[in-house]
């Protein structure tokens, strides 16, 4: 039951993108189409819960015991750098469909803040393993819904005639308040 | 390097290539955090430590830094000064600390930070570097404080927590989330605006 819980409070009521201002550049970024933001989405699940699961055991099995937390910052960023680099490797001499698919993406992860930003919230939350997969996983299908939802929007607003200085990033942002707006009406489901 | 030159770089961050109305980088920081004017002037502040002090650093070290090693080498340069600001706002202002919360550890990923490293610092002198950290450390602290104002007097009618007009005329919806997008919005559009006049 706690994991139902975690689901729908990390994919509706805080949604990542839309309450809590993670990974707003590649939800601006690649959210012109609805084919490349699924594509985001799937690279971005992908590294969001291995990386989540890394940095767990690095923070329980080598800070925590070693009491040097204060090198959090520095570890999860470089286990995430590194871990974008493997899964790029890996991924082109296993599945090149796959690698395909998702490739153009994966650099960009890096500097999502979305991971780094679950990476931490986990230990901070004080969640076991389990519930941390669970809360990586819903996270990123939360960044994928909002993702998918925006760029379908975006390619419709394309078509419209827009005063120039709304064009583009402005409109595209008013839009996201909105979107933002719809999906304060989830809050108050869980606590 | 004259002192023009510097003074000149410095504009560029804050005005023509302001980082975040016109470079549109460094979002989540600029949405996350402006929910009053000092929150977003703090965020813009230890942002524009860790700019200066990470271009300064890594346009030292540029001859040093092997080529292929070259970004992880700046984000360890940028988390180690991250971690210091960390430190510091956790010790001396332990309330902005609190509230500004996971976005301080977050600079480390901010698009800014490791941009200007790779653009400007690892291919200038130390002193243009510094003036480059500068202007856009104050170009993002500028943006962050114009747009936080702005929410916490449409939001609550107070401006630096001095009241401007009673909280009840308020629209508490500049202070949530959607807020944030909308405001934003409109700046945008007010910056662009003005910028082609």
């Amino acid at each position: 039951m706690t994991y139902v819980l975690i689901f729908i409070s990390a994919v509706f009521v805080n949604n990542i993108v839309l309450s809590q201002f993670l990974g707003i550049c590649p939800f601006l970024g690649v959210s012109k189409k609805v084919e490349t933001a699924l594509g985001m989405a799937g690279a971005v699940a992908f590294v969001l819960t291995i990386a989540t699961i890394f940095t767990f055991i690095v923070q329980k099995s080598v800070l925590e015991p070693l009491n040097i937390t204060y090198l959090q910052t520095i570890s999860f960023i470089l286990i995430i750098a590194a871990l974008v680099q493997m899964v790029e490797i890996i991924l082109k001499k296993i599945s090149p469909a796959l690698y395909q698919a998702l490739g153009v993406f994966l650099p960009l992860i890096t500097t999502n803040c979305a991971v780094l930003g679950v990476a931490i919230m986990v230990i901070q939350k004080d969640f076991d393993l389990a519930s941390s997969v669970v809360f990586a996983i819903s996270t990123a299908i939360g960044f994928g819904l909002a993702l998918v939802l925006f760029a379908g929007i975006r390619e419709q607003l394309n078509m419209l005639n827009l005063p120039k200085g709304m064009q583009g990033i402005p409109s595209a942002l008013l839009t996201a308040g909105l979107l933002a707006m719809a999906f304060m009406g989830f809050a108050g489901i869980v606590k | 390097m004259s002192q023009n030159s510097g003074m000149k770089t410095m504009l560029n961050g804050i005005i023509k290539e302001n980082p975040v109305f016109v470079l549109l980088l460094g979002m989540c920081p600029t949405l996350g955090t402006t929910s009053s004017a000092l929150n977003g002037l703090g965020m813009g502040l230890a942002t524009t430590f860790v700019l200066i002090s990470a271009n300064v650093v890594v346009s030292l070290l540029k001859n040093i830094i092997p080529d292929k090693v070259r970004i992880p080498a700046f984000i360890v340069v940028i988390a180690t000064f991250v971690t210091l600001v960390e430190m510091i706002m956790q010790a001396y202002v332990p309330a902005l600390y609190d509230s500004l919360g996971l976005f301080i550890p977050l600079i480390v990923v901010n698009c800014i930070v490791l941009g200007r490293a790779e653009a400007f610092a690892a291919k200038n002198s130390v002193g243009k570097s510094f003036f480059d950290g500068l202007g856009m450390g104050l170009g993002f602290t500028m943006a962050l404080t114009i747009l936080g104002t702005t929410r916490e007097l449409l939001g609550t009618g107070k401006v630096f927590s001095l009241t401007i007009f009673p909280e009840n005329y308020g629209m508490l919806l500049f202070v949530l989330a959607p807020g944030a997008f909308i405001a934003l919005a409109y700046l945008i559009a007010i910056f662009n605006k003005l910028k082609k006049a």
